[in-house]
């Protein structure tokens, strides 16, 4: 597949504006301004902007716990999403949601999730409502490793299957399971190897080469489209900062992290788009700043909205 | 005058869901054993030939995925109805029911509704033993963002399967087998039970005996039994159990200043406790007897009839309360 200079470019550039929003999502994190659990996806961009780089406004995105990366590529609004991390009223979930059940519904964000794996089966109803109304878009739905040993996996992408619902299943497989390696949780060192059993395409790639994964989600995206049904896509990838942030990590092998920094995505892209000629170091440089821009201005959004009232609990509990 | 019609519980359900989906497109229904076959115990008979597979679906045995993809489709604008066919098999669902749905609308901070039913059923009073014969209503009467309704005659049960299907929130709608074949009238033109409303069945002025779901019956054989002894109970059937309607309630117990509640669910920590509790708190001076709940104990429904039947609440017991209550 030719992936063109614009696409390639786009992907760099999501790449980038993840890695910054995350960036500055642990500083914030540890300076104490954003509370409760975050969880992030430094490390893993490649997967989330290879996948939802190609989607249309009306296809739908389901994340995880660890979602803010597919966020921001699907167009959630910067601002308000992280004013939703500081728990501030201008939040896209007026500051209830936090990072680990964010929704931002307008962009096709539908729903983080705290519960592994529990997405799964929310995202199959979306692509049936896709279905029943007779359109091509579809539902992408995010987890990591651990969810595959759930039910929801399991029930999910069988009736998904059964249904032909336009849905595509995609792992990030951090080979953690929270803090359980991988070598424990599965009896497989495939993931995608369990689309024989549900009669679906289902393809492992690496995970931390953008193009890779964008060549590979196309695939699944037409015949999504088509109306030929599922694919489960695995995508072998690492998360730097452990399960959560402040995680310190005791349960990785030593030298397992710098291993995976050596193979980093988004030094990966950059690399293939200098050697293309595609990309000067001062496109890169300017690419980095405005996303620094956008995120700081974010943040200081962010840190000037206000706390939710107490009667905001009471609020929305009934249509 | 709307003219009247006889017809048993489970057609009841079948034409109000039929009727909805004529009414409104978005209307679907999926579930295990639902379309090709009818239900289970055929209450959705018809439903494929008249609406088509589209709309009409046979599921796995996927209690979790079928909630889940309920509330996927009702995120976005569907309204569907699915069905899990016995109710101890919601505990197979419950995060979907209790973490997702219950909460999706206040969590995303009012960005979406979830107009959806589960049609759930129990089946006590049928010998079908521990797994098939729980009456869980209490759990998601405990669940802000869900409602709850446990209609027990075939007026109720139309009335408010509509009411469910047009509810913009995730209702659970809860069915007792036991019904199914009874018979009851209702009216031949359209009507709609609102939601979150007791239905007083009876009037009465000496004691109010509180009735959920299909103990309805035996309620009502209480109260035939205390008219004989002159007292004149009134019965309220709680119809809804979240949200709950304790204006009704309030209302009945400043009358008759006396309660008695029954319902198949295990006496601690049911729906009863909370009204209790409730009346306790806020009505106590109008009492003029303890609040009795004639509920059964605290152990599982077994599959062998006599001793199924000992756990169920009993006509005697609520007789025997009432007219202790009334001295």
């Amino acid at each position: 597949m030719k992936i063109s200079k614009e696409i390639k470019l786009e992907l760099y550039k999501k790449m980038v504006l993840i890695r910054t929003f995350e960036t500055a999502a642990s500083k914030i994190f540890a300076a104490g301004e954003m509370p409760g659990f975050i969880h992030l996806v430094l490390g893993e961009e490649a997967m989330c902007a290879g996948t939802v780089v190609p989607l249309r406004k009306d296809d739908c995105i389901f994340t995880t716990h660890r979602g803010h990366g597919h966020c921001v590529v699907k167009g959630a609004d910067l601002k308000r999403m992280m004013a939703e991390l500081f728990g501030r009223i201008d939040g896209c979930c007026r500051g209830r949601a936090g990072s680990m059940h964010f929704a931002d519904i307008e962009s096709g964000c539908m729903g983080s999730n705290g519960v592994v794996g529990q997405g799964i089966p929310i995202a199959i109803g979306v692509a049936y409502a896709q279905k029943y109304r007779k359109t091509d878009a579809v539902t992408v739905v995010f987890f990591g490793d651990g969810a595959c040993g759930t039910g929801s996996f399991h029930e999910g992408i069988n009736m998904a299957a059964v249904m032909k619902l336009p849905t595509i299943f995609v792992c990030h497989n951090n080979l953690y399971a929270q803090m359980t390696s991988i070598k424990w949780h599965s009896p497989i060192e495939n993931i995608s190897d369990r689309a024989l059993g549900y009669g679906i395409p289902g393809e492992s790639i690496d995970g931390n080469d953008v193009f890779k994964v964008y060549e590979t989600f196309c695939k699944a995206l037409k015949q999504a489209r088509e109306g030929k049904g599922p694919t489960l896509i695995e995508g072998k990838t690492y998360r730097w900062h452990g399960h959560f942030e402040g995680d310190p990590c005791k349960y990785r092998p030593e030298g397992e992290l710098e291993e995976w920094m050596k193979r980093e995505p988004l030094k990966l892209c950059e690399a293939h788009l200098k050697k293309e000629n595609l990309i000067t170091d001062d496109e890169i440089k300017k690419i980095t700043e405005e996303a620094e821009a956008r995120v700081e201005e974010a943040a200081n959004f962010a840190r000037k909205s206000p706390i939710p009232e107490v009667e905001e609990i009471f609020k929305d509990i009934y249509a | 005058m709307s003219e009247k019609k006889l017809i048993n519980f489970l057609w009841s359900v079948n034409e109000g869901i039929k009727e909805e989906m004529r009414r409104d497109p978005n209307v679907c229904l999926f579930g295990e054993d639902v379309a090709t076959v009818g239900g289970p115990f055929g209450l959705t008979r018809g439903i494929l030939d008249e609406f088509g597979p589209e709309r009409v679906q046979d599921t796995p045995i996927s209690e979790g995925a079928i909630v889940g993809m309920a509330i996927g489709a009702a995120s976005v604008g569907l309204r569907p109805i699915c069905e899990i066919m016995f109710m101890n098999f919601i505990t197979l669902c419950t995060d979907q029911l209790y973490n997702q749905a219950a909460k999706m609308r206040w969590m995303f901070g009012g960005q979406i509704k979830l107009p959806m039913v589960v049609r759930t059923l129990t089946a006590g009073g049928y010998g079908a033993g521990p797994h098939h014969s729980s009456t869980l209503e209490a759990w998601y009467a405990h669940t802000p963002g869900l409602k709850v309704v446990m209609p027990a005659t075939s007026h109720d049960a139309k009335g408010l399967i509509k009411a469910a299907i047009r509810d913009d929130n995730p209702v659970l709608y809860i069915e007792p087998l036991t019904s199914y074949r009874i018979k009851g009238e209702i009216p031949t033109d359209e009507y709609i039970v609102p939601i979150g409303k007791a239905d007083v069945k009876k009037e009465g002025t000496d004691v109010t005996i509180l009735s959920i779901g299909r103990m309805l019956e035996r309620a009502q054989k209480a109260v035939d039994k205390l008219a004989q002894e002159g007292i004149n109970a009134e019965l309220i059937d709680l119809l809804t159990v979240n949200p709950l309607d304790m204006e009704t309630i309030y209302q009945s117990v400043k009358k008759t200043n006396r309660l008695i509640i029954i319902h198949e669910a295990t006496k601690i920590c049911g729906v009863g406790a909370e009204i209790a509790a409730d009346i306790a708190e806020n009505l106590l001076d109008y009492l003029d007897a303890p609040i009795k709940r004639v509920c059964p104990p605290f152990t599982h429904v077994a599959f062998q009839p006599a001793l199924e039947e000992a756990y169920m609440p009993q006509v005697d017991e609520v007789v025997k309360s009432a007219k202790e209550m009334m001295g």
